[in-house]
């Protein structure tokens, strides 16, 4: 943790951003001199300027994160939060913009960062803020008929039963009941006011025609004299990966427009957050993106050990630690890779046997997870300071009676025929029997292109974004752990289509096992070391107020979380920045003009799951 | 060529279902592979089939593995106290657990009211228990330990998943044969195979007795 420590030469972002712009813009910034706080807050009114300035002037062409926390009791205001990086590295600036809780109004930044628009619509959807000049300001992952703006603190849900956790009515006389007695079956639905779920069509046409009609700008469609025909792919469908739909136009066969609708698998896993205590979180992260739940653990505890690090009594965690965690987020990192490929083969008609196959290798990794963590997919490892426990010396399972296949093997000895031997293999196989197959390449190449301009505005991130040019990893931008003394190089393809996308992963796949290969002897040299500094795995860590912002190069992307605590026992503000939601920006520039089945690529080739798009 | 692709990933297919049947041969046709031959199939040199026939092979679960937490009681044919909860009705585990599954009453001494080291009723509500492990990791009686029996379909949710005292009850000696290391790590830890407060109260009776005999 020692590099974010600012150093007495060194200029924050803040420092710079205001020494260039105090002189224009006056009393329209702020730094914010809140105990724990950092960045600038603008004025709203100057926000859209301010932010252009940033962007053509300082060079933050890169919106990473937006969102919004409401400070009620605390200034009875919402702000809104803006995380700002420049593709050419170093860390994120910080804008704020603060409107007063009755108003809630902001300007909308998507004219300055289209990559904005999700994000945005997020924050209207959850906390009510609207967002003038937004081009589509519609709920995102709620539905119209839902009353009320979940993430506002003054929010209930419907089987709420106390502020936080833990909950009182659990000890000392925790009387059992279920959660269902409290509220009878279909008596908690609330509708808003104006709202008649009898009348409620899914779609009005007068919303149809407005939604189609964007279409996007220097697009031109040719006529093929067919009718316009809109088709819903999805929510049930077994190209979307999960509950995902894509409302398409079509002309003909053509894509002339696409809206992607989410929110099937949303359960306001934010919400849940700020009810939580800081550890209650770390297990509910492995369920974002329950492919990769070791690297959203990851990100998590940078996060928080981040606020914690602003107190007195925190101490990092020991060199075999951070090992540990590369080695989990590199071999999640192959897993995931391993995964994407394999669906992506599978929604370009090869169906499972490619996935199959690789699957093997992942069944072995997710052995050793099993092993090490006690889950293959619900990892729950990493603590503040620390991981939950050491590698363990064998990998073993007792003979009781519900089974008799009984493994012991040695930790290391497993990990090195793993890293050195059998996945090597299984990923030159891969290159062999896909990349040059004809398939793959008809089907790939030139398809679903994203340019390096939109990738950039649009804020796409991790292997979309590497794939159209772009060099931008969080791991060489933003270091963070132990990848500073690691070699390894950041993949980087031009083309920007699904073909450079499964190439990239191919390229990932080749860097982690670099990374996973000098951790090995790391591994051995530390055998023994603590894995917590002090005396580590409190279940009530104490976090001092402030905010923190903890990213992680994810396999599918920017992996953010943005914390703001009070000094409490809970997170008062928890948001995820996932990158499965966001990377869905740029889909539907990325579809126009390609036919319906290739939709299927492109969804496969942004690798997304609904776990996290939803949250 | 066009093609080549379609022929070249065939011929995996084709690889691999020819070598589950030379590997048949090689285990003369069994129908599960021996328990002796079962690392070697998931080994480095393995070809041919990968998968384990559940429910008829089960690979053994690993020793941290978890899946619904049990309760840790004396062996029932301990000599003093059979039977006995290791459980001290301390409210960590209830506190610390993320979904807020676990429900505890603190049993209360009847003259006294003060409260007894020992749970009245203790209830896990297994629908909602997301095996995060917190409880069995932050126990500071090491009193409940996660499970290895992942099996626990029912037909019928609203009467069989709310785990009573009884239920969650297991003998010590079964956390010992699920998880031998850790069993030995977390007695090591302790000074000694007993409970906690056992050994404490040994302690102190051997200094009371030293004291004596001074």
């Amino acid at each position: 943790m020692a590099e974010h420590a600012p150093t007495a030469e060194s200029v924050t972002p803040t420092d710079e951003a205001l020494n260039q712009l105090s002189a224009r813009f006056g009393d329209a910034i702020q730094p914010d001199t809140r105990e724990g706080f950092s960045g600038l807050i603008v004025q709203p009114d100057q926000l859209i300027a301010v932010a252009t300035a940033l962007r053509d002037d300082l060079g933050y062409d890169y919106l990473a994160s937006a969102t919004a926390v409401d400070y009620l009791g605390k200034g009875d205001h919402f702000e809104m939060v803006y995380h700002l990086c420049r593709t050419k590295g170093g860390p994120p600036l910080v804008v704020k913009a603060q409107t007063p809780r009755d108003v809630a109004a902001l300007p909308s930044l998507v004219p300055v960062w289209p990559g904005a628009e999700f994000q945005e619509r997020e924050a209207w959807d959850l906390m009510g803020i609207h967002f003038d000049g937004h081009p589509d300001l519609r709920r995102i992952l709620m539905w119209e008929g839902f009353h009320g703006h979940p993430l506002r603190k003054d929010w209930k849900e419907a089987y709420y039963e106390q502020e936080q956790k833990p909950f009182d009515s659990r000890w000392p006389s925790g009387h059992v009941r279920r959660s269902e007695e409290l509220v009878p079956y279909g008596k908690n639905v609330r509708y808003p006011d104006d709202f008649s779920p009898e009348d409620y069509e899914n779609i009005t046409d007068e919303a149809h025609s407005r939604i189609m009609s964007t279409l996007a700008p220097g697009v031109e469609i040719e006529s093929n004299g067919t009718d316009r025909l809109t088709v819903n792919l999805g929510p049930q469908h077994p190209s979307t990966h999960g509950v995902f739909r894509m409302m398409v136009t079509l002309e003909g066969e053509e894509i002339i427009a696409l809206k992607p609708v989410m929110g099937y698998l949303h359960r306001n896993h934010e919400k849940i957050g700020e009810r939580n205590t800081f550890i209650q979180n770390m297990p509910f992260t492995d369920r974002l993106d329950y492919i990769c739940s070791l690297s959203n653990n990851f990100g998590y505890a940078l996060a928080v050990e981040r606020l914690m690090a602003l107190g007195a009594r925190y101490q990092p965690p020991t060199y075999r630690a951070e090992v540990i965690r590369v080695l989990m987020a590199e071999l999640t990192r192959i897993v995931n890779h391993i995964w994407a490929i394999g669906f992506l083969l599978n929604d370009l008609g090869a169906y499972f046997t490619p996935m199959m196959y690789v699957v093997i290798e992942r069944e072995l990794i997710l052995d050793f997870f099993e092993a090490v963590t006690g889950s293959r997919m619900m990892c729950n490892y990493f603590r503040f300071g620390g991981v939950a426990a050491d590698l363990p010396e064998r990998i073993r399972s007792e003979a009781t009676l519900l089974n008799d296949r009984v493994r012991d093997i040695n930790t290391m000895e497993y990990l090195r025929d793993l890293i050195n031997e059998r996945l090597p293999r299984a990923i030159d196989q891969l290159d062999e029997y896909l990349t040059t197959s004809e398939i793959v390449t008809n089907r790939c190449i030139g398809v679903g292109v994203l340019s390096r301009e939109d990738a950039i505005a649009m804020s796409a991130a991790g292997p979309v974004l590497r794939a159209s040019g772009v060099p931008y990893d969080i791991r060489r931008a933003d270091p963070y752990s132990i990848y500073p003394e690691l070699e390894f190089d950041v993949a980087c393809r031009t083309h920007g289509d699904v073909y450079d996308r499964y190439l990239i992963r191919l390229d990932e796949l080749h860097q982690s096992l670099r990374i996973c290969q000098q951790l090995l002897p790391r591994l051995a040299d530390t055998e023994g070391e603590p894995i917590f500094a002090g005396r580590g795995g409190m279940y009530s860590p104490r976090v001092p107020a402030g905010e923190a912002y903890g990213r992680v190069e994810n396999p599918k992307g920017e992996l953010g979380y943005y914390v703001v605590s009070d000094g409490g026992q809970n997170p008062w503000r928890y948001h995820v920045r996932a990158p499965s939601f966001i990377n869905l920006t740029p889909l539907e520039k990325m579809c126009l003009g390609h036919k319906v089945a290739d939709v299927v690529a492109i969804l496969g080739s942004i690798d997304i799951v609904l776990g996290e798009t939803d949250r | 060529m066009y093609g080549t692709g379609i022929w070249r990933g065939l011929r995996v297919t084709l690889q691999h279902f020819l070598n589950t049947y030379i590997e048949d041969i090689r285990y003369g046709f069994r129908r599960h592979v021996p328990v002796e031959a079962f690392p070697e199939r998931q080994g480095l040199e393995a070809r041919g089939i990968f998968t384990v026939e559940y429910p008829e092979e089960k690979i053994a679960t690993p020793e941290r593995f978890r899946f619904i937490p049990f309760l840790v009681v004396e062996n029932y044919d301990h000599p003093e106290r059979p039977g006995h909860d290791w459980c001290t009705s301390c409210g960590i585990c209830a506190k610390v657990c993320p979904p807020q599954c676990i429900w505890i009453v603190r049993s209360d001494d009847p003259e006294t009211g003060r409260p007894i080291p020992e749970p009245e009723e203790f209830y896990i509500d297994i629908d909602i228990c997301m095996n995060c492990g917190f409880c069995a990791e932050f126990c500071p009686f090491d009193a409940i330990k996660m499970d290895h029996d992942y099996e626990l379909a029912s037909y019928d949710r609203t009467s069989s998943h709310i785990y009573d005292k009884q239920r969650l009850s297991k003998e010590f000696r079964y956390w010992q044969s699920i998880a031998p290391t850790r069993a030995a790590e977390e007695a090591e830890a302790r000074g000694g195979w007993e409970h906690k407060d056992v050994l404490k109260q040994k302690q102190r009776e051997a200094k009371e007795k030293g004291k004596a005999a001074n």
